[in-house]
């Protein structure tokens, strides 16, 4: 019986074939009746496959290390292809070979210090971003203790409400964004008296409400997935322009404009906490509720403040992600992507800290850009996410962050 | 409308293969959350350790499938404590924070096309539960009939092996949470610098607690690699975590079968309302004018609230005690 088994069990392992398969396509066209050839390490043919009429051509082959080449003869006139695959082939997975038609392509090497600096301000206007999204979550956490897990939503809700007033409304790209913001108020605003007011009326501890904000983040992300759309949307009157160029720095009117914007209101709300009477009072509940609350200040109205003031900053981070880092486009996850970053930038900074925040969501942009000098892009955001546990080891309390915080 | 159907389509979840993967998740999740009061926000990071490790070993590395199931579980381990030894000390918020992103990292790790090699980056792994359907004794061709609902045979036996196995982590749940062990636990739960004044060392329970529930989570991993007979790295998304909290806080969260109820409760009572909007759109002249993707994503927006509602309104859910779950920040 048991030997039974092993024999079952050999002849299963023994698979020793599988399928590869792919799809030919020259400049958008597919190609038919191409021949396939594979070969093995020795040399020997072991397989030849000839694409269908939409390109695509599969084939059975022994797995191991093999040679993928296309018969040149085979091609329809005009059609070169660049070179032949090698490709180690296992049992087990989709085994698929990409060939590359037309002239090998010899990119115009950019000197690497070039690199360096458009990625730096590529990151700079990525952390700038970043912040003005994430001085809300750092604010709300200062003055309430709330890790709000749905402020990546209130981001998304401000790029797509600047859609719907632009596409769905027809207005310019300005004024919608604008009323946007407005709306993000409105929506920070809603947020607190809906929700969290009622419950820290009602005593509920900060664990639980962050489990709260969870719960909230999940159904508003998906409500903007049934009512927005599942796709990227694009806005309307969106201004491709060419890159200005100074020296070696090289950027788009619409990233400099997403800096410029960045760095004007992060200055404002930077004066707005040092100079007037609510940034203070801010500051100062921040510090210490009981005390500012006995020295007269209304705890509840400056939370509010907050909120609305949380809300219209995410409204503007998701109206100026979809412009910049998009490249003027909407999705409804964009905002809860950026939520681990903000994270990571106020972490970094030291949580519930306005300044360390910037500084940190700073750091986290550029760390998260010039890690493409060194891995693939679709693993850029690793690096930011990389950077926060790696913090949370050598310094929890952040960079501007006071010890007793973290305990 | 058809509520008889909807009702049949919905049992299906009650006992199906997902309630146990989500049962697992949930066990695990209960350890941390219900008996010791951390937040881990990335069990399904530790369940894509455990998968993973089962295909990667198998299908990259061609190991015998006990190898596999061996590298994920101590891969999961492993996980949490690299992620415990930073952030157990403090306050728990850091914690979740941490896990989630570990989580997403290691999903876009695994779905990137730097790691093709290994992982099968977006296209997966495949074909290498050969050898844990082999010792199935029902016949993979057929399908078998369970109060009025049909499975295919090797599902019936992964449901047997699931069940078996979520039956014995209860009882190891049972056992650990009376011993002085759990006690302790528990303890640290309510308060944590009474545990510390008794001399109890608070971070190694807690460092315990965490690699326990994490290891639970990835054992969760393996069953469903497993079962599905497949790995896609986006199946281990961030929202699959909370699918599994939800379970944990409907069930009852820090009692030893609420993760289990909770977790065969909790699609079962989302696909109701899931297969009855199904029925209201199909046909030539729809009741609702919503497209598939919107159906779909309605009950995502109820398990939001049901996570809300659960939290504000009962945070026992169904079976806990209110005195055990009230956690202060």
């Amino acid at each position: 019986m048991f030997a039974a088994i092993l024999c079952a069990g050999n002849a299963a392992a023994d698979n020793h074939t599988t399928t590869v398969s792919g799809r030919l396509v020259n400049a958008g066209q597919p190609v038919a009746g191409a021949e396939i050839r594979v070969v093995d390490t020795s040399g020997a043919e072991v397989a030849r496959a000839t694409s269908a009429d939409n390109g695509r051509w599969t084939v059975e082959v022994p797995v191991g290390e093999l040679v993928f080449e296309i018969v040149p003869e085979s091609l329809p006139e005009g059609v070169t292809v660049q070179s032949s695959v090698t490709r180690t082939v296992t049992a087990g997975r989709t085994n698929s070979v990409v060939f590359s038609f037309g002239e090998v392509r010899t990119t115009h090497a950019t000197p690497l210090y070039e690199r360096v600096i458009r990625l730096t301000v590529d990151g700079l206007r990525f952390g700038l971003v970043i912040a003005v999204a994430a001085i809300g979550v750092s604010l709300i956490f200062g003055t309430t203790g709330l890790t709000n897990f749905a402020h990546g939503e209130l981001v998304t809700l401000g790029a797509v409400f600047a859609w719907v007033f632009n596409v769905t409304m027809g207005m310019p790209l300005l004024l919608a964004s604008v009323l946007a913001v407005i709306v993000g108020f409105g929506v920070g605003w809603l947020n607190n008296a809906g929700v969290w007011r009622p419950l820290r009326k009602r005593r509920v501890g900060l664990i639980p409400q962050l489990v709260v904000s969870i719960g909230l983040a999940i159904s508003l992300r998906y409500l903007i997935l049934m009512f927005f759309s599942d796709r990227q949307q694009a806005f309307a009157d969106y201004p491709v322009s060419a890159e200005r160029k100074w020296g070696p720095i090289a950027i788009t009117d619409i990233n400099l404009f997403t800096i410029a914007i960045s760095v004007v209101v992060l200055v404002g709300v930077a004066l707005m906490l040092q100079k007037t009477q609510i940034g203070k009072a801010m500051r100062a509940v921040s510090d210490n509720r009981d005390l500012a609350a006995s020295s007269g200040i209304n705890v509840e109205r400056v939370i509010t403040f907050v909120w609305c003031l949380g809300g219209g900053l995410a409204a503007l981070g998701g109206v100026l992600l979809a412009m910049s880092e998009l490249g003027g486009r909407v999705q409804w996850e964009m905002g809860f992507k950026l939520l681990l970053l903000m994270f990571a930038g106020i972490t970094l900074g030291g949580l519930g800290t306005a300044y360390g925040a910037l500084l940190g969501c700073i750091v986290v942009g550029l760390l998260v850009q010039l890690s493409t000098l060194f891995i693939s892009p679709d693993l850029k955001y690793v690096g930011g996410l990389l950077i926060l546990i790696f913090i949370l080891i050598v310094r929890p309390q952040g960079i501007l962050g006071s010890r007793e915080r973290i305990g | 409308m058809d509520i008889l159907g909807a009702l049949q389509a919905s049992f299906a979840q009650l006992i199906g293969p997902s309630a146990i993967f989500y049962a697992l998740l949930a066990i695990g999740l209960n350890l941390h959350f219900g008996y010791t009061g951390l937040l881990n926000f990335g069990q399904i990071g530790f369940a894509l350790l455990g998968g993973y490790g089962v295909g990667i070993m198998t299908v990259t590395y061609h190991q015998p499938l006990w190898v596999g199931v061996l590298v994920g579980l101590l891969a999961a381990g492993l996980l949490a404590i690299l992620l415990g030894i930073p952030t157990l000390r403090l306050r728990a918020d850091y914690l979740a924070i941490a896990t989630i992103a570990a989580a997403e990292v290691l999903r876009l790790i695994f779905r990137s096309t730097t790691s093709d090699a290994v992982t099968g980056s977006t296209n997966g792994l495949f074909g290498f539960a050969d050898a844990f359907t082999r010792f199935s004794p029902f016949d993979s061709a057929r399908q078998y009939s369970l109060l009025g609902v049909r499975f295919v045979g090797d599902d019936v036996w992964a449901m047997l092996v699931g069940w078996t196995l979520v039956l014995v982590l209860c009882g190891l749940v049972f056992l650990l949470t009376r011993s002085p062990w759990g006690r302790v636990l528990k303890a640290i739960r309510e308060d944590e610098d009474a545990a510390r004044a008794l001399g109890k060392n608070v971070f190694v329970y807690k460092l315990q607690a965490l690699v326990l529930g994490g290891v639970i989570g990835g054992l969760g991993g393996v069953f469903n690699a497993l079962q599905t007979k497949s790995i896609h790295p986006d199946f281990y998304s961030t929202a699959q975590t909370f699918y599994a909290f939800g379970a944990l806080l409907l069930g009852g969260a820090a009692t030893v079968f609420g993760p289990v109820v909770g977790a065969m409760l909790f699609w079962f009572l989302l696909a109701i309302p899931d297969a009855l909007l199904r029925q209201a759109i199909a046909g030539p002249d729809p009741i609702l004018p919503l497209t598939d993707a919107q159906v779909g994503a309605m009950r995502y927006v109820l398990l939001g609230i049901l996570i809300a509602l659960l939290m504000i309104f009962r945070p026992q859910g169904i079976l806990g005690n209110k005195r055990e779950v009230q956690l202060d920040g």
